[in-house]
């Protein structure tokens, strides 16, 4: 950890029990995650479904309870804080959702749910600023003061991300957590608001927890990218060269699989099923072990260490 | 807007007119051709009448949606106003489709196995049911086909679902598959599997594919070729390769500018202003009039002709990007 960092989460763990077959099986949704998020960055956490990673943005968030580990913010573990305190920290850590039809209530208007956190920790000091601050908000967010008095109903889905965003830097906070937030939109859509939020990434100075399925969009907005596997992460890189040069095979896995719009790279027939394990079947070793083709008598009986294989890039593979 | 093709279409959409209450139109005057063997990906964003353009093909349009123009030609027979029992008993060939998320499609309480024969007993009553069923998963390949016929669905991953709903798609031996979305719920890494037993199946089975997609990904890599729909109408068709290369709509080359780059140095991607018009607010002029960066007074003003290309493209613009297209 160094002096820079904003969110500091140690060894975090979150599994659930689900019972299956008549019998009970743990999921271990976040398995002994670290990861230090450094003040000004986008730090883009990527990885395919049920590999954890918005299983991490909730209980960082306190959503949902951790089993284990430290989220540490402004030298206090988040997770050790009351109630009323956590509420507190959620001002300065705020977040945005995938879906915006279901994030905001559709009998509250725009403003009035853009308000909502300010409204409940009163830092409007009259209705006058309260106006002004939602006014602004909205204004940075490109709709303009006069989407306050509007209706969810009356938005696009692009419009309703945009209050989503509105609503999370309102209280100006140091930090966004943002998780899926374009998955649900029209390409076209998706890069107006992916611009908007480095945009005001620059402008208000924040630091971006950035969630997706997508490597392409995580690669193109992130300055550093973390990729999990199974809930655990395989790999950490500046986004360019984890983009050019994967290190962990899974990363490399992902990034061919990517559908590129270059018909010179053809799909040209079948292959095999080839999937991830069941989370309910508890491996030793690799996770990856069973899909990887570098592995080896180890890779079934040790788990891989994440570490420095040179100077910030880390690999959990026993092979890279 | 349809290609020289060296053989007859299986499928053939002509100038199809969809509307709501039969006046507000959701399809816009849509042509294109299919031949067997052949992926046409009809690319759009949310909202721009290519679902609606494959229900009416299948003759599945919700109530209060009608066909109020054009024809759909399966097999060289006009099966526009014909229920689907109809086509069966005048053997004009079959369109099996393929949704978004197979948990939707499939019953939850009953086996895989018992899904798919009940589809080979309605469409293939001289076939043994479990040999046929057997026979299904081994073409999408499915592994372990005699253990995973037993289970339910929801024991199976999204993949194996999508290819479970892929095998009750066969089971009817169709000549036209219609793929709608198909993929956009699964993970890339299943994703580019899925894809490619489509693409095996289409060569193999000589079907004609019309793959739904909001993915020009998708569509690069798999599609034969391509038709770019938007608000209701197709704004540009063409042969993979030259349009990718070259495209002539500027919506088309606007969606293209939209996808990410990782290899790019800018830290911002290109978009396309505003957003799409609804059904209602389409006038008659150029549709994309409102967001071109080339539009002109006459983009306002009635129908946009279509121009082709020698490359084999068609593209419904007054300003297309290649200066060489003729009317």
């Amino acid at each position: 950890m160094t002096d820079d960092t904003v969110l500091d989460i140690r060894n975090l763990s979150k599994a659930y029990h689900v019972r299956r077959g008549g019998k009970n099986h743990e999921v271990r949704a976040v398995d002994d995650i670290s990861l230090a998020v450094r003040a000004g960055e986008t730090l883009g956490i990527v990885g395919e479904s049920g590999c954890g990673k918005s299983s991490l943005a909730r209980a960082v968030m306190g959503l949902t309870r951790a089993d284990g580990g430290k989220v540490i913010h402004d030298g206090v573990d988040l997770l050790t804080l009351d109630r009323r305190s956590l509420a507190r920290a959620r001002l300065r850590i705020r977040m945005v959702f995938q879906d915006p039809y279901a994030s905001l209530d559709p009998r509250r208007s725009v403003g009035d749910s853009v308000a909502e956190a300010g409204d409940i920790h009163g830092i409007f000091e009259s209705s006058a600023e309260r106006k002004r601050l939602v006014g602004e908000a909205l204004d940075r967010v490109g709709l303009g003061a006069g989407f306050a008095d509007r209706f969810p109903h009356e938005l696009s889905g692009g419009q309703r991300q945009r209050v989503g965003i509105a609503r999370a830097i309102l209280p100006e906070p140091e930090l966004v957590i943002a998780d899926e937030p374009v998955s649900a939109l029209d390409v076209s859509i998706q890069a107006q608001v992916l611009n908007l939020l480095a945009e005001l990434k620059n402008r208000l100075g924040l630091t971006l927890l950035f969630i997706s399925h997508d490597l392409s969009v995580v690669a193109k907005i992130s300055d550093r990218v973390a990729v999990l596997y199974m809930g655990r992460v395989v790999e950490i890189a500046p986004a360019r060269p984890l983009f050019s040069d994967p290190r962990h095979p899974y990363t490399e896995l992902l990034i061919q699989a990517i559908p590129r719009p270059d018909p010179s790279t053809r799909i040209t027939g079948a292959i095999d099923p080839d999937e991830p394990p069941s989370r309910f079947a508890r491996l030793a070793g690799c996770p990856f072990r069973d899909r990887c083709p570098r592995r080896t008598e180890i890779c079934a009986t040790d788990a891989p260490e994440l570490r420095e294989i040179e100077p910030g890039r880390f690999v959990s593979c026993h092979h890279a | 807007m349809t290609g020289a093709h060296t053989t007859d279409p299986i499928l053939s959409v002509n100038d199809l007119v969809v509307a709501v209450a039969g006046r507000i139109k959701i399809v816009r005057g849509v042509s294109f051709d299919i031949a067997p063997g052949e992926i046409l990906g009809l690319v759009g964003e949310s909202g721009c009448g290519k679902s609606m353009t494959s229900l009416a093909a299948m003759g599945l349009l919700p109530p209060a949606i009608g066909v109020t123009k054009g024809r759909i030609l399966l097999g060289g027979t006009d099966i526009t106003r014909l229920a689907p029992h109809e086509r069966v008993e005048r053997g004009c060939g079959r369109i099996a489709m393929i949704f978004q998320e197979p948990m939707t499609s499939l019953n939850p309480v009953l086996r895989i196995g018992d899904q798919i024969e009940e589809a080979i007993r309605v469409h293939d009553p001289d076939v043994v049911p479990a040999v046929r069923a057997r026979e299904l998963l081994d073409m999408v390949r499915i592994p372990d086909a005699a253990h995973q016929l037993s289970a339910f669905p929801h024991e199976l991953s999204g993949g194996m679902r999508q290819r479970v709903m892929i095998a009750i798609a066969l089971a009817c031996r169709p000549s036209v598959l219609i793929a709608d979305e198909p993929t956009t719920a699964l993970d890339v890494t299943v994703q580019r599997q899925v894809l490619g037993l489509i693409r095996e199946l289409c060569d193999t089975l000589d079907m004609g594919v019309l793959f739904i997609t909001h993915d020009l990904g998708v569509v690069a890599q798999l599609a034969d070729r391509v038709a770019v729909m938007y608000a209701g109408g197709l704004v540009e068709t063409g042969d993979v390769v030259p349009l990718f290369a070259a495209p002539l709509h500027p919506y088309t080359a606007g969606l293209m500018g939209c996808l990410p780059d990782p290899d790019s140095d800018d830290p911002l991607l290109a978009t396309i202003p505003g957003s799409a018009p609804r059904p209602d607010e389409v006038g008659d002029g150029c549709p994309f009039a409102p967001r071109c960066p080339r539009v002109a007074d006459i983009c306002r003003r009635g129908a946009v002709p279509v121009r082709h290309t020698d490359t084999g493209q068609a593209v419904r613009c007054h300003f297309p990007l290649n200066g060489e297209a003729s009317t």
